[in-house]
């Protein structure tokens, strides 16, 4: 495994106005995440964890600090450069699988490639494998919701690895699922690690999702306390 | 009143599609009072006749005249009160874009045929001792700017030439149906004029205007007045004014059967907006809906809910709709007062605009609202998170 | 467009109801736009029709129409001798003097009168008018008090159709053939003979005089000495122009009163298409939360919006233009108000009116989706996809 961490976060700072308060959510986070980490981020409600998890992955912007992903400072992108970041470093699953209702599974898979240049072809011959890595290929024809809660996650992981990003977050990938098809879920995302090299970030409640991971971080109130390193 | 505050807290939840809906609704009531004000404003000249008046032309057509030697005659009939005789003269003020109807008019009865055009005494006096002398009605004054004393100058058309007259009064109607975009002048001052250069248009009507002493002697007057004239050089045809009237609406009917559809073609595009939002509106709500079954409400509360959102958020449009009416109709009858003298909003219109937003909230809501009935709770629960 | 254009398809399907309801506001609104515009179109077609370019119609100075115009016979064999009428093959010149007058008949089926025009005509009339033709029955014998009648006339009036016979002037006048005059006002008239309707009505004067130029482009010249000479109060116009302008009052009319109408109810349907796309939008909060973390743009987000409610406009705009072309079946008959004379047209559709209609409804699409498109775009991603 890689030794320069994946992600570098320095003295991140966020808070959020309610009305006249101001709230700080995060106050002075510091972590490093190595490559191939399997990560658990828990926490109690309010934490900040989904907070700290969407920073990670661009889709919010903090107050002040660096985060590096990939060796990329992403608080100094623009938004556009961020979403155009994201089309290619970052694979989002979340808890209620927000798979376009409208679109197949395949089409659902396909979709981040098109903000890539690839051709039609390469599209989908990329969407297949994905499918195929994530055991869904006969199901490609099928609309979600003719598809299980287990299986629409499954759909949601391969649109999340389909661009080939080093880094997955998930937040509370399991949540909505029964205890058979969240050990599927999981099994899958600890093969996407050993196999693939993927570094994941979880967000989680669940401590059966957080044995899985190979580190346990816990936030509360906006600070990292210790670390627990998994039995792996 | 506990429902009727939820019915309203209910209708602002969306603060935005209930505004857009009630303005919708407001454009739509808007449009069709308008299109039905047009309606009646082309029967205006029905509703302004009276039943007391004939009108006896010639029987081919109108634009074949009548000798003024029949004057006498058809006085003469049993049952005639008064006779007046009008020559549609058909000038033009300046360009052909001013509309105006004028009329050459027997000066010493006019004012006696038509009581509705209201003028003082001096003014009337004026008018029948000065043979150059005009009257208009104040509405067309008033667009151009005449004052008693001014000169108008007519172009003729059917007796060319530049015609010279002084304005010596303005009537106002008496009703509000009454024309008053109306001007007319000295039958003598043309007949003059004709005698020396066109000696065969001279001693000549338009038509006759003849006063009954009964209403109910019209029918029998006018027979007789054909009569009189059957198989002479100029037959005679005579109907009373409102049939006359009628006569000249019915040419157009083409025209009013059109805007009468489209009017109701307004309602009906309403009526899909609104039930859209009805439909949406409900859909979001089913899980309350299910909730409240649940708690013991029984289906047909809820669709009263929903009837009442629907009725309430219609009324709303409706009554913004009615009160922009009359406003608008003052700026659309300026503006086509050439073509539409009289531009009244008809209080029938309004009981129409309150029956047709009846009709738009009821088809609204009759699909949710029996969706909401027949939802079993189990569906509905599911649909929540 | 990165979003697929598959993806706007089938949200509008999903949700079939409202979208065939908006769709719908939008179809009738083109409907009526459509139908007003091939109302004038065809209005302006059967005028336009009426006059020819290269003939030249004589009348009355400043009486606005045949039928309010007097040319005496004195006037009307100066405007005879004016070297600029064409001569036909028989060696005659090509100039009619004509007699209009307006008469009350009954429609079939009603009894509501509309006024008719009644044309005197001598052998100069049909030469001049090679769009109109005898098509049943024969010409009227010269003496006689028979007439002819147009296709619309025997077709809706009573006593107008072969054999039949109308009554007027204190005589009966027997209707010994039809003609055919195509799309043009002269279908809407009666022609017999001029000299015998001048002793019938007693008008010892015509209403026109029409002619062909030999040369068109020697209209200017002819038209200015026709004019300025002291012993004529005439004036001339070329036939087209004298039909277009009859049509005037009318067309504006009807161009008024329908666009402004079209407006009014726009503004109805293009609310009904931002409520509905509002909706689109709040419902499908979630899915732009995730297409944007994703890596979609705003702008991505905004076109998708938009193409969605200018699908919508394009729906609702075809099926208003497919109800439409079904008026080209119906045939107004309305008195034309400068002419007093009833006029028969048709709802005409052109290429023209199609591309604008659809323009039309493009265009609504748009007024009603941009604001929703932008409200799409300008959300934050966090708080999108907390709605889920």
């Amino acid at each position: 495994m890689e030794n320069k961490p994946i992600v570098e976060i320095k003295n991140l700072y966020k808070s959020y106005r309610r009305g006249n308060q101001i709230l700080t959510v995060l106050q002075d986070i510091n972590l490093d995440i190595a490559g191939g980490e399997f990560m658990a981020l828990m926490g109690p409600s309010g934490s900040g964890k989904t907070t700290l998890l969407n920073l990670i992955a661009g889709i919010d912007t903090a107050d002040s600090g660096l985060i590096k992903v990939g060796g990329i400072d992403i608080t100094d992108l623009s938004e556009t450069e961020l979403a155009h970041w994201r089309s290619s470093n970052i694979g989002f699953i979340f808890q209620f699988y927000n798979l376009i209702p409208v679109l197949t599974a395949f089409e659902n898979v396909e979709l981040p490639l098109t903000l890539t240049g690839l051709s039609k072809k390469e599209r989908k011959e990329h969407a297949r494998m994905a499918l195929q890595i994530v055991n869904l290929a006969d199901r490609m024809d099928h609309y979600p919701s003719q598809l299980s809660g287990g299986q629409q996650q499954r759909v949601a992981i391969a649109r999340a690895v389909v661009t080939d990003p080093a880094l997955l977050v998930a937040d509370e990938p399991t949540g909505d699922l029964d205890r058979v098809s969240a050990k599927e879920i999981l099994d899958l995302m600890e093969r996407l690690v050993h196999e693939l090299g993927k570094t994941i970030i979880m967000v989680t409640h669940d401590p059966r999702a957080a044995e899985m991971a190979h580190i346990i971080r816990h936030l509360d109130k906006g600070v990292l306390n210790a670390t627990i390193q998994a039995s792996h | 009143m506990q429902l009727f505050k939820l019915l309203i807290k209910n209708s602002f939840r969306h603060k935005l599609r209930t505004s857009l809906t009630v303005l919708g609704i407001t454009i739509a009531i808007l449009a069709f009072g308008l299109l039905r004000t047009v309606v009646s404003a082309w029967y205006a000249g029905v509703e302004a006749s009276s039943s007391a008046r004939l009108i006896t032309r010639n029987s081919i057509s109108l634009i074949f005249f009548l000798p003024l030697s029949y004057k006498e005659k058809i006085r003469q009939i049993p049952g005639v009160k008064n006779i007046s005789y009008s020559y549609w003269f058909g000038g033009i003020y300046i360009s052909e874009k001013n509309f105006i109807p004028n009329f050459a008019v027997d000066a010493k009865t006019v004012f006696e045929l038509w009581p509705e055009f209201v003028l003082s005494e001096k003014q009337k006096n004026d008018f029948m001792h000065d043979r150059k002398a005009c009257v208009a009605g104040r509405k067309v004054a008033e667009k151009y700017g005449w004052k008693t004393g001014d000169t108008i100058t007519l172009k003729g058309t059917i007796f060319p030439g530049n015609w010279d007259f002084i304005l010596r009064g303005i009537y106002r109607g008496a009703f509000k149906s009454t024309d008053e975009t109306q001007f007319f002048f000295h039958w003598d001052y043309l007949n003059e004029s004709l005698k020396k250069t066109d000696p065969n248009r001279a001693n000549q009507v338009g038509w006759y205007v003849v006063e009954v002493k009964r209403p109910d002697l019209a029918a029998e007057v006018g027979a007789e007045i054909d009569k009189t004239f059957k198989n002479s050089l100029a037959e005679t045809i005579t109907e009373t004014e409102k049939a006359f009237q009628l006569g000249f609406v019915s040419m157009t009917e083409a025209i009013i059967i059109a805007v009468r559809i489209v009017s109701f073609v307004v309602i009906v595009i309403i009526m899909a907006v609104m039930a859209n939002t009805m439909a949406m509106t409900a859909r979001e709500r089913i899980g309350e809906y299910a909730i409240m079954k649940t708690l013991g409400f029984g289906g047909w509360y809820i669709a009263g809910l929903i009837f009442g959102e629907s009725f309430f958020i219609a009324s709303m449009g409706c009554a913004l709709g009615i009160l922009a009416t009359f406003p608008a109709a003052k700026a659309f009858g300026d503006a086509m007062s050439t073509y539409f003298p009289v531009f009244n909003v008809q209080r029938q219109t309004i009981y129409m605009d309150i029956a047709a937003t009846f009709i738009v909230g009821l088809v609204a809501g009759v699909f949710p609202a029996w969706r909401a009935v027949k939802l079993r709770i189990a569906d509905g629960l599911r649909r929540i998170g | 467009m990165k979003i697929p254009l598959s993806y706007s398809f089938r949200n509008l399907w999903t949700r079939r109801l409202t979208t065939i309801l908006t769709a719908s506001g939008m179809a009738l609104v083109v409907f009526v736009f459509a139908s007003v515009l091939m109302l004038a179109e065809g209005l302006r077609k059967t005028l336009v029709q009426t006059g020819s370019y290269d003939n030249v119609v004589v009348i009355r100075k400043a009486s606005n129409s045949e039928t309010m115009s007097g040319v005496d016979r004195v006037q009307a064999s100066i405007v005879e001798t004016q070297p600029e009428v064409a001569i036909g093959e028989n060696g005659q010149r090509l100039l009619a003097k004509e007699i209009v007058v307006l008469v009350n008949l009954l429609r079939r089926g009603s009894a509501k009168p509309a006024l008719i025009q009644i044309r005197g005509i001598n052998e100069s009339s049909f030469p001049l008018r090679p769009q109109v033709k005898l098509v049943e029955g024969r010409m009227p014998r010269p003496g006689s008090h028979e007439i002819i009648a147009g296709l619309s006339i025997a077709k809706r009036y009573k006593g107008g159709g072969l054999n039949e016979s109308l009554r007027f002037a204190l005589r009966d006048w027997t209707v010994v053939g039809i003609f055919d005059a195509g799309n043009t006002g002269y279908s809407s008239e009666i022609w017999g003979d001029a000299d015998q309707l001048m002793q019938a009505f007693r008008r010892p004067v015509y209403s026109s005089v029409i002619f062909k130029l030999r040369n068109s482009s020697e209209f200017q010249r002819l038209k200015e000495r026709v004019e300025s000479d002291p012993r004529l109060t005439l004036e001339a116009k070329r036939e087209s122009k004298y039909y277009a302008d009859q049509s005037e009052m009318m067309s504006m009319f009807l161009s008024i009163l329908g666009l402004s109408l079209t407006i009014i109810f726009s503004l109805g349907a293009v609310v009904g298409a931002m409520i509905t796309m509002y909706a689109a939008v709040a419902n499908r909060t979630d899915e732009i939360g995730t297409l944007r973390a994703l890596g979609f743009q705003r702008r991505n987000i905004l076109l998708s919006f938009l193409v969605e409610s200018l699908l919508l406009g394009f729906i609702g705009g075809c099926a208003g233009l497919f109800f439409a072309s079904f008026m080209q079946f119906l045939t107004i008959s309305t008195m034309n108000w400068q002419t007093f004379s009833e006029l028969a047209f048709s709802f005409s559709l052109t290429f023209g009116i199609v591309y604008k209609s659809l323009l039309f409804s493009l265009v609504m699409g748009f007024i009603g989706g941009v604001l929703p498109a932008f409200r799409a775009a300008r959300m934050n991603i966090v708080e999108a996809l907390r709605a889920a």
